[in-house]
């Protein structure tokens, strides 16, 4: 086993692992705040937004996110014109690039994961026992306050595990920005393998290890705070 | 869904119709103006004229593009599934082995396979296969896609007939063990036949996670599946919309009729056991089962019908509680 890649300096394996974690984190912000979003949609009493939330839902969960991320590109910056980061003169334009790649890659993330945080907070709201929110129309709640004071904060409490699931699929999903040439992990792996052809299982192992160190701790973590913040029935 | 979150707010009176009205028709205004401004963007730069579109009804279009295409995407996806189906199964038995030897052995297996992205198998596999076998360079991609396919959702699947299998009520063991059957006999014509009927619609949930996921080929590996080909002639005919459009469509289409057809099984066998075929629910002998995990629990996370059943990534494992 020849690991003698990891100090060669022409690979640079912990930037390419920050922009994993980078595109993780921000797209698992939007996500869970849209997804939120969604799912107060789709339980609201107005059918407009029902209706859209399921179909964003059904749509958008059933592309694959390889086109989902292609289409950011491809329509939202090229066609629809949409300018992510500004361009500014002077300044060394691979940056103005890459900048736009990684913010187009964060939306499509945002789009494609917020489908699935939707999910799994409706399937939480679903365990809340009606008696909760029986009582709390009683006292007199309006809908947002019912699920803003006392739906939402039980059913979030019981879907950590399931959206901890969520943030390791979409950490394992960020690869797919490669399709649009943000310089992660994958390409790191591609450019690897193109290099180095002879060390094919150390590349592999090194590139697994770095996923394995950024999704276990995320299961453990939040399986143990799942745990904690479980609601007692 | 719909009677499950009515209780959440009351019966609108006359204030909440109106202030629902408003809602409606300012979200339906903004909802509106999104779709306009979409229109009118494409519209301005002439994506949605019909010289865009026309490609779609040549005959070239789809012989030369879409349908091989197509076709590539759903071969990977068939191969990947029939292959990972006994792979999930093997990995199963495994790790509900009584030696600890082989239970930490496919333990390991499984969460590794489970915690690397499906893109880097891929591209793995296929670097072994050019190093190391004398695979021919055109079937590479596929191979390579369907091998990373197979590793991942084998021990996806691996999962999900651990918990079909532990589910099921004691008394199957015990009946058969009571009998004299042998440990292998007690699995292979008792609990894994059950175990597998029983998780055919998640099973069938995954093939969207594998049709999906096929798409990945593309990306690095230059598999020519749907994705790819589609973008090919979206260079032809400088249309990138309209073709991202239309294989949107496609691969919506594919994945509904294939999460109905899941939604419609899971039904149907819902149906059969109740009529009392299968002894899944460990029959009509009674109460005594009533607190054993069955079924019930199993599929409770794909319960509310079609739209629910096993969200791809989010539901697989057995959700603890």
């Amino acid at each position: 086993m020849d690991f003698s890649f990891l100090s060669d300096d022409r690979y640079h394996l912990l930037d390419a692992f920050w922009m994993t974690i980078q595109l993780t984190f921000w797209s698992a912000i939007g996500a869970m705040i849209f997804g939120t979003i969604l799912a107060a949609m789709r339980v609201s009493p107005v059918p407009l937004l029902r209706g859209f939330g399921t179909a964003y839902v059904n749509i958008i969960r059933n592309v694959p996110l390889t086109v989902v991320i292609f289409m950011m590109y491809f329509v939202l910056f090229s066609q629809l014109g949409l300018r992510v980061a500004t361009r500014e003169v002077g300044v060394n334009p691979q940056s103005y690039i890459d900048t736009t790649n990684f913010r187009l890659a964060v939306i499509g993330f945002i789009i494609y994961t917020s489908t699935f945080v939707c999910e799994s907070i409706r399937s939480g709201i679903n365990t809340v026992p009606p008696g909760q929110a029986e009582a709390a129309r009683a006292i007199g709640l309006r809908f947002t306050q019912v699920l803003g004071i006392v739906i939402l904060p039980q059913a979030i409490r019981s879907v950590v595990a399931p959206l901890a699931s969520v943030l390791i699929a979409l950490t394992k999903n960020t690869t797919i920005a490669s399709a649009i040439g943000v310089s992660e992990a994958a390409v790191l792996m591609n450019t690897l393998i193109e290099n180095e052809s002879d060390k094919l299982i150390p590349v592999f192992l090194t590139i697994a290890a770095g996923f394995i160190i950024l999704t276990l701790p995320i299961g453990l973590l939040l399986g143990r705070v799942a745990k904690r913040v479980a609601v007692k029935r | 869904m719909s009677d499950g979150a009515t209780f959440l707010y009351d019966i609108p009176g006359p204030r909440a119709k109106r202030r629902n009205l408003i809602i409606t028709i300012i979200s339906a205004i903004l909802l509106a103006l999104l779709a306009w401004w979409i229109f009118d963007t494409l519209n301005s730069k002439g994506q949605l004229s019909a010289d865009k579109w026309e490609p779609f009804t040549t005959s070239q279009m789809w012989t030369t593009y879409l349908l091989p295409g197509l076709y590539l995407t759903l071969e990977a996806a068939v191969l990947s599934v029939i292959i990972s189906i006994p792979v999930g199964a093997l990995l199963a038995i495994a790790r509900l082995s009584d030696h600890a030897w082989v239970r930490w052995i496919a333990g390991v297996i499984v969460e590794f396979f489970r915690a690397i992205p499906v893109l880097i198998l891929m591209v793995f596999a296929a670097a072994l296969y050019a190093a190391y076998t004398s695979v021919s360079p055109s079937s590479r991609p596929l191979i390579a896609v369907v091998t990373g396919l197979v590793l991942y959702n084998g021990s996806v699947l691996a999962e999900v007939f651990r918990a079909g299998i532990l589910s099921l009520p004691k008394g199957q063991t015990e009946a058969g063990m009571a009998i004299g059957l042998r440990k292998s006999q007690l699995m292979n014509s008792i609990l894994l036949p059950q175990a597998l009927t029983a998780m055919l619609p998640a099973v069938v949930s995954q093939l969207v996670v594998i049709v999906k996921d096929t798409a990945l080929g593309g990306i690095l590996l230059s598999f020519p599946e749907l994705r790819r080909a589609a973008n090919t002639a979206a260079s032809n005919y400088k249309n990138f919309v309209a073709v991202y459009i239309v294989i949107a469509v496609i691969y919506i289409l594919l994945n509904l009729t294939l999460a109905f057809a899941a939604g419609r099984l899971e039904r149907w066998m819902r149906l059969r056991r109740g009529g009392g075929a299968v002894g899944a629910q460990g029959g009509p002998d009674g109460p005594d089962g009533g607190g054993v995990p069955t079924m019930v629990s199993q599929t409770e996370f794909g319960v509310p019908g079609i739209d629910e059943s096993i969200t791809p990534q989010v539901g697989i494992r057995p959700q603890r509680q």
